[in-house]
This record gives C-alpha cells, sequence and structure tokens, in this order.
C-alpha cells in the first residue's frame, strides 16, 4: 500500500476537491473545520485556483453562487453555527439550480455550543437547511477515506442533478488522521449550457435566478424539482450493511456513530447475540429500502447517534413502525462508548445474560 | 488479530502529536491499519494534549482510545487522569524527569525512562517524545530499522531534514536507556 499517506479527514476533502476540479474555495474559519481553509489557502495559489476568506459566512456562499453560475465547480466549508449563516445561499443555490458542495464538520449545540463533535445538524441537512421546498444530497462519511471519495462523489452528483451536496462530517471525522489513497479517475464535468459564460453573440442570455415572481411559473418549477428528487430518492441512495444476514437486532448509525457502533457488535457477536448494522451512506436520499428489510427481519432497531434523536425519524418512517426503534445517544460534544451501545444490543436482547 | 491502542498525553509543546504520528506511519509503513486522533480542544493552545493512535491488523472501528493498552504519560495531570483507563496487563510509559510519583496500579508493566534529563543531556530538549518513543518500540519488540527510517521520513519534511538524524539519535537513546 505504497500510495496510501496519512491524512486528516480535512486535508483529505481539501485535496479530493482540487482533484475533483475543484479551482474555487470559499470560506471564513470555524472549528473543527479550520483545515480545510488552511489547506486550500496553500494549495490553490500554487494551481492556478482562487482561495478567498470572506469577510462572513454569508458572503462565502455568496460567492459560491457567483462562481456556480459560471459552470465552475466551487466549494465552501463551515461548521454547524457557520453553516445556518449560510442557510439563504443554500436556499438561493437550490432556486436557481446551482450545484456546489458545502462541507459542514459538525459541532456540538444549539447556539455557538461546544467544538466537540456532534451530529445534531441531522435535521438541518436533510430537511430545513433554509426557507422553501427544496433538499441538498447529503453524504455521511464514517473514515478518512470516504471524506476524499464522497467530496468527488458529491462534486459528480451536484453537477450531474444541478443541486448542492453536502459532506455531513464532525469533528473526529474532520481531525483524525487514517491511510488515505487518492487515486481517481474523474469523470469529465458535464456540458453546462445554462452558465454565465458570454453568449459571443452567439445565443440567447442565460440567466441564473432564483426570483419567480409569478407563482403558477414558480409551481412549476417546483414541481419539475422534485421530479428530479424523486429520480433520486430512487437511484442514488447508498448505504453499507454489516453482520445483518442473520440478524434479530439492527443497529443503525452514521459517521462517527457507526464507527463506535462496529466495536460493539464485533463484542455483541462474540456475546453470541445476533445484531448487525445498516449504515446510511447518503442521508439524503434516505436508503429506505435496507430498512424496509429490516423491518420485517429484527425484532428491534436501535439509532445510534450523536444528537437527541433526529434519524431516527427517519427510520421510523422507512420501517413503518413495524419494529421498535430506540435511541442510544450522547450529545453537546461527547461520544458514545462500544459499552454504552453494547448494553443498548444486550437491553434488546432482553439484558445481560 | 491484534490490535493496540495508544493513548499519548502531557503538555501541548512536548511533540505528543508529532510522536504520535510517527507511530502510525511505522504501522502504516508495515501494512497495518491505524487511525491517529488527537486532542483539539483548547488544549491545543496550551495545557494538556492527547492523542489516540491505534494499531491493529483489522479494520480499525471507533478511533477513540478510551482503554488504551498502552498509555505514555509525559507529565503528572495526564498520569493522574489516566492511570485508571489504562487496560489490566497494560503498559504505561512515565516521563520520570517530570512525573515524580510511581504508578499506583500493580496489574500493569510500568516503564520509567527520565526522558525530558537523557535529551537535555544529550542535546536536544525537544525529543524526550521520541526518546519515549524508542523505548516503547524497544519494550513492545517493534524497534526495526526499516519501519523507524521510513515513517522518520514521512513525518520530518524535506526542510527539516537536517532534524531526522536527532531524531533517530533519540530513538535509539530510548532503546538503550
Amino acid at each position: 500500500m505504497a500510495d496510501k499517506v496519512l491524512m486528516k479527514g480535512n486535508e483529505a476533502i481539501a485535496e479530493a476537491a482540487i482533484i475533483a476540479g475543484c479551482r474555487h474555495y470559499f470560506g471564513y474559519p470555524i472549528t473543527p473545520q479550520t483545515e480545510i481553509a488552511a489547506y486550500m489557502a496553500k494549495r490553490m495559489p500554487k494551481i492556478g485556483g482562487c482561495f478567498l476568506q470572506a469577510e462572513s459566512e454569508i458572503a462565502a456562499i455568496n460567492m459560491v453562487y457567483g462562481v456556480s453560475s459560471t459552470g465552475h465547480r466551487v466549494m465552501t466549508s463551515s461548521s454547524s453555527p457557520g453553516i445556518s449563516l449560510k442557510g439563504e445561499g443554500i436556499s438561493y443555490l437550490a432556486g436557481a439550480d446551482l450545484p456546489a458542495l458545502i462541507v459542514n464538520v459538525q459541532r456540538g449545540g444549539p447556539g455557538l455550543g461546544g467544538i466537540q463533535p456532534s451530529q445534531s445538524d441531522y435535521f438541518q441537512a436533510t430537511k430545513g437547511a433554509a426557507h422553501g421546498d427544496f433538499h441538498m444530497i447529503v453524504l455521511a462519511p464514517a473514515s478518512v477515506q470516504e471524506m476524499a471519495d464522497l467530496t468527488v462523489k458529491g462534486f459528480e452528483l451536484a453537477d450531474k442533478y444541478r443541486m448542492t451536496s453536502m459532506i455531513l462530517a464532525d469533528g473526529t471525522m474532520g481531525q483524525m488522521m487514517e491511510p488515505v489513497s487518492l487515486d481517481y479517475d474523474i469523470k469529465e464535468m458535464p456540458e453546462k449550457p445554462w452558465a454565465t459564460t458570454g453568449t459571443n453573440m452567439e445565443r440567447e442570455h442565460n440567466i441564473v435566478n432564483s426570483l419567480f415572481l409569478s407563482p403558477e411559473q414558480l409551481e412549476t418549477e417546483n414541481f419539475k424539482r422534485y421530479e428530479r428528487y424523486k429520480y433520486i430518492e430512487e437511484n442514488e441512495a447508498l448505504y453499507e450493511e454489516y453482520m445483518m444476514d442473520d440478524a434479530e437486532i439492527c443497529v443503525a448509525a452514521f459517521g462517527i456513530a457507526a464507527r463506535v457502533a462496529k466495536n460493539a457488535i464485533n463484542a455483541a457477536r462474540e456475546k453470541g447475540i445476533k445484531v448487525g448494522l445498516i449504515r446510511p451512506i447518503t442521508l439524503w436520499p434516505f436508503p429506505v429500502a435496507p430498512f424496509k428489510k429490516a423491518a420485517k427481519q429484527v425484532q428491534q432497531v436501535i439509532s445510534v447517534e450523536l444528537s437527541m434523536g433526529q434519524m431516527i425519524e427517519d427510520i421510523r418512517l422507512a420501517t413503518e413502525c413495524k419494529v421498535p426503534v430506540t435511541l442510544c445517544n450522547r450529545v453537546g460534544g461527547m461520544i458514545p462508548s462500544p459499552e454504552q451501545v453494547l448494553k443498548a444490543i444486550e437491553d434488546a436482547n432482553g439484558g445481560a445474560k | 488479530m491484534a490490535t493496540t491502542q495508544y493513548l499519548f498525553a502531557g503538555f501541548g509543546g512536548q511533540g505528543i502529536l508529532f510522536s504520535g504520528k510517527f507511530l502510525a506511519y511505522k504501522g502504516l509503513i508495515e501494512d497495518k491499519q491505524v487511525s491517529w486522533l488527537p486532542s483539539y480542544g483548547p488544549e491545543m493552545r496550551g495545557g494538556t494534549a492527547s492523542c489516540s493512535v491505534i494499531i491493529s491488523d483489522t479494520p480499525v472501528g471507533s478511533p477513540i482510545v478510551s482503554a488504551p493498552d498502552v498509555l505514555i504519560a509525559m507529565n503528572l495531570p495526564s498520569l493522574d487522569k489516566y492511570e485508571d483507563a489504562v487496560v489490566s496487563g497494560g503498559t504505561i510509559f512515565v516521563d520520570s524527569t517530570l512525573i515524580e510519583r510511581k504508578v499506583k496500579r500493580d496489574d500493569v508493566t510500568v516503564h520509567y525512562i527520565p526522558a525530558t534529563k537523557l535529551a537535555n543531556d544529550n542535546g536536544m530538549p525537544s525529543l524526550a517524545n521520541m526518546i519515549i518513543v524508542g523505548k516503547i518500540l524497544a519494550a513492545m519488540n517493534e524497534y526495526n530499522e526499516d519501519g523507524i527510517n521510513g515513517a522518520l521520513a514521512k513525518v520530518i519534511s524535506a526542510r527539516h531534514a537536517d532534524k531526522l538524524e536527532f531524531n533517530l539519535k533519540a530513538l535509539t537513546l530510548g532503546k538503550e536507556n
């Protein structure tokens, strides 16, 4: 594995973005994602790219809107409170059908919260990033390798569907180092005939806009967008299953929580408990199919989260409440221990034996 | 199936993160699965610093080390904080220049090494961390030239190539003391 290097998750995102052809980064510093900006500041000037530390998160997201309008790959990154500030711009990107990559390396909240890892922006990312009817594609890496892989995928999906992809990571994923291989076969960027690149007096003006004062037209735009969303829901959901074949108990977790859960599942298996894991990799579209299947097979689903219980609602919808879904969590920057998850598994199995 | 969980702890500035990174790279070069997770809170601006390193034959699950097999304590607050967390039968390495007290537990192996004094006496005051790492590698039968040279080449940038020899000397000092 000579080609593998140790990288921080944040650095892996930045380098993967550059490999994917991103030459424009706009951001504003915030822990625990600052290494992304630092990496971009160092690398972009050397490769003819643009790194700009904006005066605020709001300015940064509007710069993203501007570059995306010209058809170039562009990104911004922040952490929880900073993402809230970007909300208005995210909605404008959706309304104008502009592709972009946004990284949220989550920290504990609400408010300014803390700087330790959290997953409490799940609702924000998957359901309510800002005003209006819209979705982002939400990708949840669980390793440094996936931080890089899903960054490349995020750009590709964003361009394919003309929408925002979000990497929803957390402080541990951003700060930890693991071996990573950055060997990608980057697909050519799709044509962007809508981009504002100058008409050369050869075509009509392209207009990028999210203002539609005619309700009929605005309704049509929304319907069109949701047809696209429906297609994405049917075709782009990603997940990993671990030891689910004979599982009688299902643990559901993403990101760092899934890493902890795997430890607990291995320990439970050693005790003879039939337990497996479903790890959503896309949080939107949510991988409904494996949960539907699990609902016919397992006695209980345990959602392990670094939040007060947010993904659990999507699990209940996906399983149509056919099996009990319980929560095993820590919040505020705390991370559940494998022992805590093991205890939840043992409780689901009728208590410690 | 072997997995070793290391917890490095000490003051900011002692090279806690660096020595963890060295060990992780050595694992990577030896085709192991590795993870490295630093503390990144206010402590990185001074005060205590710590770093979790896992080296394993199988994929690493949680990167967080809460029950270390090996604790490296480079100051008293770190020993006070983490001594009880070490697994029974685990190992503790203590910088005995900076920590005067003995380890209280009797179910762990303890190595006392005056790393800071050795570093000062040998004109390499910033390399107490690597002296301890040399000791760890020797004590755990992991001291091999290929892995060490490969990992040093990774963690020391070309700009600081002159420091390579000092690091190697520090590792040797640790091995021999």
